[in-house]
Order: structure tokens, then sequence, then C-alpha cells
């Protein structure tokens, strides 16, 4: 299998709002996936449909293969840390093992036990009175601990202070290099992604707006600037992502996968950072344009 | 499944059986004095013969008092169980995330639904049936010393097996609310509110006398069913005849209608002078019982308790296994469509932002 996620024309509506709409995306499998996009994109609503927690209302969404949740097996493949990571305020650690015993088929309690003593917590202090980061890394070992196929984490960091980010996301590499599992893992913190994923999509609006492996998106972008151009007299194999006028000047930022021969441009390497903002920008202006009603920010 | 729902529901079984438990010790030890009282008070008035009027003022008020608060119990506890563990079941996972969890961590959300809904819900009809057994049998010197009728609805629905089936359906009404609305608060209220407009109001009222068809019966007007009269204003040439219903033992009467003797009903009778004013003390009722005028009842015969007993607690049963089928189609895979995925929390984030 080549692909975890597949949706086609997906649409999720809350009342007359639509939160993804016509969403068509594919995931590949074994990759390290960064799903980013500004808040509002659907980032959320698009990895709950692939958990089984939410319905479409239109399209289709297939997750390895099958239907979101529609079987314990399913469940049992997919792994999923939710927003904000709930987990049972009352219950101690201990008892979200036992849980996960209780109710994963696949459950590897020694994983569980390992991670858990790695990360020096004590399996008797109640779930509630740990920190943003530690009931993170407790949701993360529910949903390893499940010996999952694929990992869908719905801004797993976005809540912590930038240790337990940087420790969160170093245990994840380490989980995943033990596992070879497949995760997908949505943020707006591009540092975030550029650290963990070799796979980036940029979803604006529900529109994936570029998608492809981090190392080369930065390898066939660029930032030029030389002298003023006319639009239709650049190379026809460029892409112009972002152009801006300065006098005589022109600045672009172009997608190309031939070398830049032409002296008169001065090339420099884009960073993943402005590489993801030029196409939320760009995209939020078709949105804006094509459907004015839209509010982008939630 | 279980045992993750028994893991997490112990804690409050546990404190439910143990304040049964209590409960059951001082029952037991207070009813055992309770009908040995009964037992010495009968020996002592059988040689008078006349044990009706004596057992009338058996127990002492203390006595009466603690069956009355015990009566109270059976009739509220299972709303207050509809209300703690029925109503917050689904709405308290809701409220704090963690349905999120419990529905991707391997269980699908339909069992999920269905065995939180058979571990709490047969618990809740135990700790119902247990308590009702109990005050029932520790009643029962009060209930024969007094003759109290079993079908009277102060008495029928705090008794017998009829909680096991409030238990059942306020349990349910709580997890519907509480799934519906997604809220604890509101979902405790709105049991509260449907517990008592249909367990305390509606169905006494309307739904229980008709549950088996009422026996007819009519009985001579006695002297006892004369409460007194009314002469009618302004005229005065009739009089009102004031009555109360006829002693039938042990039966829930449901009307009573004073007939003439061709079955014709009355509610006044012709004044005369034996009704007078300077008419002596009881000429008036000698009157009245002259005309032979009768009652035509409808009532409940005692009889009839277990029957009513069983289908009352059967309508019940039924209401709440529709309504936890209904929280089951509610939550089904692919329906649950409104679940918002908005949070309660905002998180403070920019659009975009990049970490040190």
């Amino acid at each position: 299998m080549n692909t975890v996620i597949e949706a086609g024309g997906l649409g999720k509506r809350y009342g007359r709002r639509w939160a993804l709409a016509d969403c068509t995306l594919t995931v590949p499998a074994g990759r390290v996936v960064g799903l980013v996009g500004p808040n509002g994109a659907g980032k959320t609503t698009l990895l709950q449909l692939a958990a089984g927690l939410l319905a479409p209302d239109s399209g289709t969404i297939s997750v390895l293969g099958g239907r979101p949740a529609s079987t314990p097996a399913q469940i049992a493949r997919v792994g999923f840390v939710a927003q904000d990571a709930p987990v049972y305020a009352g219950l101690s650690i201990a008892g979200h093992l036992r849980m996960g015993g209780w109710l994963s088929p696949g459950w590897d309690s020694e994983l569980a036990a390992r991670r858990i003593s790695r990360l020096g917590l004590d399996l008797r202090q109640r779930a509630g009175s740990l920190s943003g980061g530690q009931r993170a890394q407790l949701a993360l070992t529910l949903a390893t601990a499940k010996r999952p196929d694929l990992l869908l984490l719905d801004e797993p960091v976005a809540s912590l202070d930038p240790l337990a980010r940087r420790e969160f996301l170093q245990d994840l590499m380490e989980t995943v290099a033990e596992q070879q599992v497949s995760v997908v893992l949505s943020s707006h913190l591009i540092s975030d992604i550029e650290r963990v994923c070799d796979y980036l999509i940029v979803l604006v609006a529900s529109r994936v707006r570029v998608a492809g492996e981090t190392e080369e998106l930065v390898a066939t972008h660029h930032r030029l600037s030389g002298p003023r151009r006319e639009p239709h007299s650049l190379p026809a194999s460029w892409d112009v992502i972002e152009e801006s006028q300065a006098g005589k000047q022109s600045m672009l930022l172009v997608r190309t996968q031939d070398p830049i021969l032409d002296p008169a441009w001065t090339v420099r390497p884009v960073s993943l950072e402005d590489l993801v903002l030029a196409y939320m920008s760009r995209a939020g202006d078709a949105t804006r344009a094509r459907r004015p009603g839209l509010e982008v920010a939630s | 499944m279980i045992r993750f729902t028994w893991f997490r529901f112990r804690t409050q079984a546990l404190v439910a059986a143990g304040v049964l438990a209590v409960l059951a010790v001082v029952l037991l030890v207070t009813g055992i004095r309770l009908a040995d009282a009964y037992d010495a008070a009968v020996a002592a008035c059988k040689p008078h013969g006349d044990c009706a009027s004596a057992l009338r003022h058996f127990p002492s008020s203390g006595y009466l008092a603690a069956g009355n608060a015990m009566h109270l119990l059976v009739i509220a506890v299972p709303c207050v169980l509809g209300m703690f563990w029925g109503a917050p079941l689904a709405a308290r996972e809701f409220e704090t995330g963690t349905f999120r969890l419990a529905w991707t961590q391997g269980s699908t959300r339909t069992r999920w639904l269905a065995v939180k809904l058979a571990v709490a819900g047969t618990a809740s009809m135990a700790v119902a049936g247990l308590l009702s057994l109990m005050v029932t049998w520790w009643n029962s010197p009060i209930a024969a010393a007094q003759m109290t009728a079993r079908l009277d609805p102060g008495i029928f629905s705090e008794s017998g097996i009829a909680p096991v089936g409030y238990a059942a359906f306020a349990f349910a009404s709580g997890v519907t609310a509480g799934l519906l609305s997604r809220r604890t608060v509101p979902a405790m209220a709105v049991t509260l509110a449907v517990f008592a407009a249909v367990v305390w109001f509606a169905f006494p009222a309307w739904v229980r006398p008709h549950l088996l068809p009422p026996a007819q019966a009519t009985v001579p007007l006695s002297t006892g069913s004369v409460n007194g009269f009314e002469y009618t204003s302004p005229d005065q040439r009739a009089l009102f005849v004031q009555t109360a219903p006829p002693d039938i033992p042990g039966a829930w009467i449901l009307s009573a209608q004073l007939t003439a003797p061709d079955g014709r009903p009355v509610s006044t009778v012709p004044a005369t002078g034996a009704c007078g004013p300077n008419a002596p003390g009881n000429s008036c009722q000698a009157y009245v019982l002259s005309l032979h005028l009768r009652q035509a009842v409808t009532y409940q015969p005692a009889s009839r308790y277990w029957p009513l007993q069983w289908y009352e607690t059967g309508i019940y049963l039924a209401l709440a296994f529709a309504l936890g089928g209904l929280c089951l189609w509610w939550i089904r895979p692919g329906r649950f469509a409104g679940l918002d995925v908005r949070h309660r929390t905002s998180l403070p984030a920019p659009a975009l932002q990049s970490s040190p």
C-alpha cells in the first residue's frame, strides 16, 4: 500500500458553515507528513474525519483502505491524538495504560511501560495533575502502544512550551524510527514541521495548495531578484508563486525543476517557512476572490 | 470495554453498595423491633376483639415519620441515579473531550455506549430495586396495622418492583439528555423535570388507572359515606349530599357517583323539614338514607396490586429500552454529524508563528 489516506471531494458542514469543502488529497505511506495551513483551513476536521470521529457530509475518505472507525480492527490500526490531548482527569497513568490494554487488541504493554518510565512519570499520578507536555506524552503513548499503522496527531504541540515541544517531537521521531508507522501531523508551526516531517501538505480553505517531499520542495523553489520583467516573458516551465515589483526590480518566488541559467537573476534558496507562507498568501487571495463570504480565521 | 467501564464505574458502584448495606443494617434492626411491636400490639388487642381501631394508632410517631421518609427515598433515588449516573454518562465525555480518546482507542462508539448503558443502567435498577424491597419489608407492619391500600398512589409508586422501572427510565432519560445536549448540568435538569412530570405526575394520574379496566360496583349509600349536607342557594328547595367514597378494603377508588335507586346520577335530594334548622340531630341523615340512594364506584381492587406493578414496571422498562435504542441510533457511525470540533478554549496562536 502506498497511500494511507485518500480523500475525494470530501466535505464536512456545521450548520450552514462548511468546515471542509470539496477536499481532495492523497497522503503517502511510510512518511511523516506535515499538514499545515491557517486556522480554519480544515486541518482538524480532516483529521477527525480520518479518525472516524466525524462522518463526511459529502465525498469519500478512505484510511488504510477502509472506512474510518467502521470496525474495531480499523480503529486498532489508526492511532489518534486529538487536539489538547484529552485524557481522563480522574484516572491515573496506570489506569490509562490498563484502559489501553483492555480496549486495544494489539496493545504493547511493554512499550507503554517503557515509554512512561523513560518520560519519568509516576504511574500513580492522576492524569488531571499532569502538565500539558506530560499529558500530550501520555496521549501519544496511548496512541502508539496500540501499534497502529497510521498515527494521526492534531496540533500535538500547539499548547506546549518550546522545551516541552522539542521533547515531544524528539520522542515522536524516536517512536517513528522504532515502529515504522506512517504519521500525519497537523500544525501551524512550520519550524516544528521542518524538524520532524519529510513530507508537507499545505491546506488552505480545504484545498491542497502544494504537497511534496520537504527536501524536494526546498530544492525546486527559488527566490529570484532581477530587472523588471513582464510575467509573460518568463520561461513557461516556471510556476510563479509570488511576485512583487519594486521600482525596476522584480522579486519572484518560482517553482521549477530546471536550473536557472539566466545571469540576470540573482538566485537565493528559500526556507520552508517562506515557501509555505507564499503558498498560503497566494491561496488566500484566490480564495477570497472566489468565496467572498468565507472567513479564514476561526 | 466491559472491564474498562467497570473500572471507571466501580467507585460509584461501591459507594452505592456501601450506602445500601448501611441502610440495610439499620432497617433490619429497626424493622425487627417494629415487627415485634406489631405482634405485641395484636396480642394485646385480640382478647378485646377490636384490633382494627386499636391498631390505627399503632406505631409511634417516630416510626411513622421514618416510614414516610423512606418512602420518599424510594421514589427519589431512581431520579437521583438518573441525574448523577445517567446524565453525565455521555455528557461528561463530551465536555472533557475524552470521547475523542475513547472512540479512537479500540472500541467502536456503539459498543462504548452499549456497555456503559448496560453496566450503569443495571446498577441503577439494582439499587432502586433493593431499596424498594427493603423499605417495603420494613413498612409491612405499619401497612398491616393501618390497613393502608397498597394501591394508593402514595404507596404504590414507592413499593414493590415499580421503582426498578423508574430507575431504568430515569437513567435512560439522563443518558439521552446528556447525549443530545452534550452538557451535564442541563441534562441533569432535564432528567429531573422529565422524571417529575412523568413518574410523579402524569403516569399515576392518567395512565395507571387504565392499565387494567377498572372494576365497577354499585353499593347502597351507607351512614359512613355521608359527610354532610348543604342547601342549594338561593331557593333552598334541595340539598347537596356530600359523600365520601364507600369503604372497599384495599381498593384504589377512581370515582364514586351518587345515584338514585334506578341508577340515575343525582347530586341533590329534595329538601324536607327533617333537615330544617329545628329538626333533631340525625333526622336529616335518616331521611337521606331512607331514599335508598346508591353509589356507583369504579375502582381497582386490592388483588390488582401485583398485575399493576408488573404492567407499570414493564412499561417503564420498555420506555427505557426505547430511549437506549435512540441513544445508540443517535451515536452510530456515520450519523453523528452534529459533533462540533470547535473548542471551548481557543489556543492563543496566530495563523503562523515560529518557535525559537
